[in-house]
């Protein structure tokens, strides 16, 4: 078990020609992806790193069965690509690029309410069930399978916490980066729901950032909804608060939003929250 | 990751921005010494203000702001102005240089309101914010009487509906047709020019019942400065830190800090943590600086000279856990840059992840002295041990 995906799972690479694309493709067919399709509008019918590729996600799915797609698009174009999968009827789309700007996702994000299909990202390094499929750019090889689930808001910083856990030999069930961006597409609660649901995970570690309130709400939803013991961690708490965001953004948050207001949020609900970044892991040693 | 170089532009910069939308802005014009200040508060004739042009807020409590009743006056306090440092709460104690001032006319200001429009990343919509408390720092309002606060979410996809307005309008005692032209123009401005903040404050209404833009305030969203060449111009280089200017060439993410421990990470969230620990282990950071996922050997040699071109680091230590970026990549880096700067500063050293054995060879293998570590625990104890 693990959450959203398996070895079953068919991607197609959006922007398999380019660099990030080509190379991030071949690493997670070697990690042992089921990577059937990449697309690159105008070069369908060629052959990409032995990947048939399309000029279109629609005729990927069609042809391949493609049932998640994983973007390398630049940031001008990776809303389009976005929506384009959506329309192809993904049940996943994990979109890696960075500096996609802030109005093209409210829209995206608008547009995809009720679609059925789920977001991850954009900014984000994606999702990996070890030794079933890696969808993303974490290096494979510092996971292994396991009965902890790993949310975060970063990329590195994820690494960080599996490097921690599995130094321990406690393996993951599934690891993802939700991004860093304002707006995401899934957040920390979907995450934190699937993990309660799913049998194989024991334990959560929730890696936060410092800015907006997404890590308050999943404190709330922790305490009402999770019977599973969840290791907390939030990253800014020395960040100069002069340079965060600008000051009307902590008024429409009540106030909330620096690292020792969401600390506190996490510890009143039950979360036990590391104050050193090295903790993680022996926090989850402790808890299980 | 963060956005933590959020680009700046000046008042009235801001204004023009706005004005070409259809934002009412007082007439004003931006001079750089006290003779044009005359000449053009005598063309005005009658009452100007006269307003220092930093990037920092709160410029009324530090005298950045005057009223002056003849072109003699204007011209006093442009030259008091121009050329000095104007020290606000926002600039820090060492104040800012004012290097322009903004001339406007007078205006009979009967009420002072606030306005502005932000992204509520929980709704995931703008959200436009008004309240009659105008002229003051919102956060204070927003603090002792949240419910003087209007709120409006706004459906990205329709924009700001003339309903909307109408409700905040006569919530705010004003007649609709006093602000529809300029709140439409405004959440228009906000969405074109992709925005992050944008801010009227105060937003005023005068005798004859007018209503205009008398200070604005405009943060934009970085990711997207690439379709606003037009904005990108607007980046005044005085206004910033030397070495976050030489950084953001380069495209790495840095800002100067307060402490003496210098810190390269790659990722913005690792970066944060790392400073976390630093503080910790009873240290402080100098900087926060990410090399981002897939520097080169050439960009992690830029990031190194420019940690240790702050004169206050006393020991650098450098956080790689490698994904995309390969470890032996940074180590090669940093064994071309301490060679070429001849750096004498202890350098702790720290890899993780993606070639973490040939990156580790490297560093061994060159003649330097390294020290290193196992672990952020350990990285962050020695690199505060060595910085003294």
């Amino acid at each position: 078990m693990a959450i959203w995906v398996d070895k079953d799972t068919r991607v197609v690479v959006q922007g398999i020609t380019g660099r990030e694309g080509s190379f991030h493709a071949r690493l997670c067919k070697e990690y042992g992806t089921k990577i059937v399709a990449g697309v690159t509008p105008g070069k369908g019918g060629t052959v990409h790193e032995g990947i048939p590729v399309y000029n279109s996600v629609m005729e990927a799915v069609e042809k391949e069965q493609a049932d998640a797609s994983v973007i390398f698009v630049p940031p001008p174009f990776a809303a389009d690509a976005i929506l384009e999968a959506v329309d192809a009827g993904v049940r996943l789309v994990v979109c890696i690029t960075e500096g996609v700007p802030v109005f093209d996702m409210l829209k995206v994000a608008d547009s995809m309410k009720d679609k059925g299909t789920r977001l991850i990202g954009p900014n984000c390094p994606g999702i990996i069930s070890p030794g079933k499929c890696k969808i993303g750019i974490m290096p494979g090889k510092i996971h292994i399978e396991g009965p902890i689930g790993v949310i975060s808001r970063s990329g590195t910083l994820t690494y960080e916490a599996v490097g921690q856990l599995t130094s321990r030999g406690l393996g993951q069930s599934t690891s993802l980066g939700i991004g860093g961006d304002p707006i995401t597409g899934t957040g920390f609660i979907d995450a934190l729901e699937a993990f309660e649901q799913d049998e194989e995970t024991t334990a959560v570690v929730m890696i936060g950032e410092i800015g907006g309130t997404a890590e308050e709400e999943a404190a709330e939803y922790i305490q009402a909804n999770l019977s599973k013991p969840v290791v907390g961690f939030i990253a800014g708490q020395t960040a100069p608060p002069g340079r965060r965001m600008g000051h009307a953004g902590a008024i429409i948050s009540q106030g909330k939003g620096t690292a020792a207001e969401k600390m506190s949020k996490l510890r009143e609900c039950g979360v036990h929250v590391v104050e050193s970044p090295a903790d993680i892991g022996s926090a989850i040693a402790d808890v299980i | 990751m963060l956005h933590l170089t959020l680009m700046k532009i000046h008042e009235f910069q801001a204004k023009q921005l706005l004005a070409k939308y259809g934002v009412t802005v007082p007439e004003g014009k931006v001079v750089r010494s006290s003779a044009e200040a005359y000449e053009v508060a005598r063309r005005f004739g009658g009452t100007v203000a006269v307003k220092a042009q930093i990037h920092a807020g709160g410029r009324g409590k530090g005298g950045g702001i005057k009223i002056a009743g003849t072109p003699e006056e204007a011209e006093r306090y442009a030259s008091e102005m121009i050329g000095s440092r104007l020290i606000t709460p926002q600039t820090g104690p060492e104040g800012s240089t004012v290097r322009m001032a903004l001339i406007e006319r007078g205006l009979d200001i009967k009420r002072e309101f606030y306005l502005g429009i932000i992204i509520d990343r929980s709704e995931g919509k703008p959200v436009v914010m008004a309240s009659s408390e105008g002229g003051v720092e919102i956060e204070e309002v927003a603090r002792k009487s949240p419910e003087l606060i209007l709120k409006e979410h706004i459906d990205p996809a329709t924009g700001l509906q003339p309903y909307q307005i109408r409700k905040l309008a006569y919530k705010l005692g004003l007649v609709p047709r006093q602000v529809s032209g300029l709140m439409t123009a405004f959440y228009r401005a906000f969405e074109a020019l992709d925005c992050s903040l944008a801010e009227i404050n105060p937003l005023i209404e005068t005798g004859d019942g007018q209503v205009l833009a008398l200070d604005a305030k405009i943060n934009f969203d970085d990711s997207a400065l690439f379709r606003h060449p037009e904005i990108v111009e607007m980046r005044d280089f005085d206004e910033e830190e030397p070495l976050e200017i030489e950084a953001s060439r380069y495209g790495l993410n840095y800002i100067k800090l307060d402490g003496n421990v210098g810190c390269m990470v790659n990722g913005a969230g690792l970066a944060m943590a790392t400073m976390d620990i630093i503080k910790l282990a009873g240290g402080s950071p100098a900087n926060f600086l990410d090399v981002g996922g897939g520097a080169s050997v050439e960009q992690v040699k830029n990031a190194f000279m420019i940690l240790v071109a702050d004169a206050s680091v006393k020991a650098v230590l450098i956080n790689i856990f490698g994904g995309i970026m390969r470890c032996d990549t940074v180590a090669e880096g940093v064994v071309q840059a301490v060679q070429d700067v001849g750096v004498e500063l202890p350098v702790v050293v720290r890899l993780e992840g993606t070639n973490v054995d040939r990156g580790r060879e490297i560093l061994n293998s060159s003649s330097l002295d390294f020290i290193v570590a196992e672990g952020m625990g350990d990285a962050a104890r020695k690199v505060v041990a060595a910085a003294g």
